[in-house]
């Protein structure tokens, strides 16, 4: 990909803007960083209108393969085409290798933990982290004290969110052990750019991601119940209207298992049955894209609909597996977060390779004080919620949102955590015609069978509005493929 | 193969169905409405809703025009040809990951074209193209299908569908016509009359079919003859009905735990009333009420294959 001359690249970037936050594509003094210097090039020795037919001929396949999401709370139009950029994210060897690294250290030292707090909790005796915190989290599960879960493995699934700091150095900014979605659009993603840049991909050298639904199938099948050698695993769906139904199907499809909801199946003496047009057939290990919450109205909220009765007896009783374990979602309290490079130390005796994101504990007097005092500076979260809901951006808030955020931290500390306001890096993105800066970040997904196993790559999340700090695509984000070179 | 996955297959594709004969239908009225004399507008559009299964919400007002384009766009009436094809892909959505992806994108591009302005523009230029266009859709979906899904139980599920409301339909509209064919008025062979038939014909793509085999000499009982006794055209309700019984032989082949027996008694008697009945059996005796059995057993038909493969109880399940 060395070109014979120069390729004139002042024009592709215009008055493309560069300040101290970090730039995916550009060095601070405006050159091209070696990674791009190829991606730059075939963008500049395209017409402009080129582009721009490209992106509707993949906006077009997106519409037609129904690749969408659904966004709640609005009558008309609930499903849209999850917005795509077309110029790939990259990420190099060495950065792609202490990611990988820091990530398996993080993801082992997270399920020690789970494990640890639902037999023995000697983290919480040696006073590493606060009883308190533990017992008062929402997604704490009493039920699943003393239970032993197949292998130890908590979390088989779990999609972690980076973001590249001023510094160029990538750190946590959450870990989600519930039911991280979005691999569908990594892989469409990537099967959309094959096309759409097919030389310039070949010329890359790109690791695959392709094999992650069997990879997936594989960690599945690795945590099947004791005696059961051909297990019949199926991926349990909320149903259609569910905002990630499109991946749920796309999972169910690339692995070649039965997609079911809670009506389809039923329990009895501790063992879970499918409903087939042959009669009942048992079910071993259940991949649960449904919280907790709804998974079963005898244990939990007995007002769902979703889940299936019984279902948690049947896990007791170690008939069915469920991944990921429930009660896992303790782990990812985002208060719970900040003692995460604590457990790395206690569990693994280790330095933790990827830095969490400096957070102030609400529940703690001194940093309450702090954040009161500076909320026009920090954002504030709901310890429980995900998806971009329940947030505050200090910078970007009115007085009036500062007030009534600062009355619902006094009336309920432990619920909220804050963080300083990131500056974290950007990405050229197309926008009518131009190259823009955006923010992004990155979301890898881990699975954790017999061992733990990340495919090279993840999704590289847009903040597409102009300025904008959130990615989450029921805020109006976007995605970009994500290259991890050789 | 799940019983919800198999409910959904089976609904896709008796909507699908349904829709394809709501056109074809309403294409053939609008036609024959072109030509003045014998039945008026109103009477044809009557005939037609007759046919139809007297979907409420469509009733004659008058106004052709403004009812034509609810029976092909309204997004609410269960009858338009809309509501059809969004009902087949909300359960082609459900079972997505049972369809291949072929099948799943050309349903998706039927949606929405016919959800798009474009289509309303183009049915205001040439109804009878935009008409022609969706029947397309459909019979591209089909093809698709037919060739790119395992021809497993899903696929039979599929079949079964399209097979029973096929039936159901050509019984319903013979039934509708009969009246008019063989008692309204003595046989006069003029033009208007013969209109009519290819007509009744166009309404099961049958016109070139059914030259093929009797001539271009149209007579009410060959025609009667060809749409219920005929085992080779695919429109005809002894083929319609030879398919649900080899869909619901491989279906209970390929898994079938339970027991089928009543089923196969179904099915097996009406495909053995339209094998062993003559034309000339069925006019000497009371043709509507051949007819209206005939639909009463494909409702039979609906209701046993649901009670054994899709919403059995738990009870009769675990005692096998």
């Amino acid at each position: 990909m060395t070109a014979g001359h120069p390729v004139e690249l002042e024009p592709l970037f215009g008055d493309y803007p560069l300040d101290q936050a970090f730039d995916e594509m550009r060095a601070p003094g405006g050159e091209v960083r070696p990674q791009y210097r190829a991606l730059a090039e075939t963008l500049a020795s395209l017409p402009a209108d080129e582009l721009r037919r490209r992106k509707q001929s993949v906006d077009l396949a997106f519409l037609t393969q129904g690749i969408t999401f659904t966004v709640y709370g609005r009558e008309e139009g609930t499903e849209r085409i999850f917005p795509y950029d077309l110029l790939p994210r990259l990420v190099t060897a060495q950065e792609w290798d202490r990611i990988e690294r820091g990530l398996t250290q993080r993801i082992t030292a997270l399920n020690l933990f789970l494990r640890d707090v639902y037999s023995e909790a000697k983290i919480l005796a040696d006073r590493i982290i606060p009883r308190d915190l533990i017992y008062s989290c929402r997604h704490y599960r009493r039920q699943m004290r003393g239970l032993q879960v197949p292998r130890n493995v908590y979390i088989a699934v779990v999609g972690s969110d980076l973001l590249r700091l001023n510094s160029g150095e990538f750190v946590v900014l959450e870990d989600n052990l519930r039911v991280p979605s979005g691999v569908s659009y990594m892989l469409t993603n990537r099967r959309v750019m094959k096309r759409t840049f097919p030389q310039l991909f070949s010329s890359y050298g790109v690791r695959p991601i392709e094999h992650y639904p069997q990879v997936l199938l594989a960690t599945l099948r690795s945590l099947a119940p004791e005696g059961r050698p051909e297990p019949n695993i199926v991926l349990l769906t909320p149903g259609v209207f569910n905002s990630a139904y499109f991946e749920h199907t796309y999972l169910a499809r690339q692995m070649g298992i039965d997609l079911v909801e809670g009506r389809d199946l039923v329990t009895h003496d501790n063992i879970v049955y499918m409903r087939t047009t042959d009669g009942l057939k048992r079910v071993d290990v259940i991949y649960r894209r449904v919280d907790d919450d709804f998974s079963d109205p005898l244990v939990f909220r007995s007002d769902s609909a979703l889940g299936c009765a019984g279902l948690f007896n049947a896990y007791r009783a170690g008939n069915v597996t469920m991944a990921n374990a429930f009660g896992s979602g303790l782990a990812d309290d985002k208060a719970v977060y900040a003692f995460v490079p604590k457990m790395i130390r206690y569990y693994l005796n280790e330095d933790p390779i990827l830095p969490n994101v400096e957070t102030f504990l609400l529940s703690e007097e001194k940093d309450r004080k702090h954040v009161l005092a500076n909320l026009d500076k920090l954002v504030v979260k709901a310890v429980g919620e995900s998806g971009g809901y329940g947030m505050l951006i200090g910078p970007q808030s009115s007085a009036r949102q500062r007030e009534d955020f600062a009355c619902q931290i006094e009336a309920n500390p432990r619920n909220y955590i804050a963080q300083p306001t990131l500056d974290f890096s950007r990405a050229p993105c197309l926008v009518d015609d131009r190259l823009e800066p955006r923010h992004v970040d990155l979301r890898p997904y881990i699975l954790f069978g017999d061992k733990i196993n990340i495919v090279p790559g993840g999704l590289t999340r847009v903040a597409l509005e102009k300025g904008s700090l959130v990615v989450n695509s029921s805020q109006g984000g976007g995605s970009k493929d994500t290259w991890v070179l050789e | 193969m799940l019983s919800r996955v198999a409910d959904s297959l089976y609904w896709m594709s008796r909507y699908l169905e349904r829709a394809e004969n709501t056109v074809r239908l309403l294409d053939v009225t609008m036609g024959l409405m072109l030509d003045p004399g014998g039945a008026n507008a109103e009477q044809r559009w009557q005939r037609m809703t007759a046919a139809l299964g007297r979907p409420v919400g469509i009733e004659w007002n008058g106004s052709l025009e403004a009812m034509a384009r609810k029976l092909v766009f309204d997004q609410v009436d269960p009858s338009s040809v809309t509501f059809c094809v969004s009902a087949a892909r909300e359960n082609a959505r459900q079972v997505r990951e049972e369809i291949s992806t072929e099948q799943w994108q050309r349903l998706n591009r039927l949606f929405h074209q016919i959800h798009s302005p474009n289509a309303q523009a183009q049915y205001a230029t040439s109804a009878s193209d935009m008409l022609a266009s969706v029947v397309d859709g459909i019979h591209l979906f089909q093809g698709v299908g037919d060739s790119t899904m395992i021809h497993g139980q899903g696929w039979q599920f599929i079949r079964l569908g399209r097979s029973l409301e096929r039936a159901y339909a050509t019984a319903t509209l013979l039934e509708v016509y009969q009246s008019e064919l063989f008692h309204a008025h003595e046989r006069e062979s003029s033009g208007y009359q013969y209109l009519e038939l290819v007509g009744l014909l166009r309404c099961c793509t049958a016109f070139e079919a059914y030259c093929q085999v009797y001539t271009a000499d149209l007579s009410p009982e060959r025609i009667l003859e060809f749409l219920v006794l005929n085992r080779d055209f695919p429109h005809a309700i002894r083929y319609c009905v030879e398919n649900i019984r080899t869909a619901i032989e491989s279906i209970q082949r390929t898994g079938g735990r339970r027991s089928p027996e009543d089923v196969f008694a179904g099915v097996g008697k009406l495909h053995a009333m339209l094998g062993y009945t003559t034309i000339g059996e069925i006019l000497a005796g009371d043709a509507a009420a051949f007819l209206h059995n005939i639909r009463a057993q494909c409702l039979r038909i609906h209701e046993l294959v649901y009670r054994n493969y899709v919403q059995y109880s738990i009870q009769s399940a675990l005692a096998v």
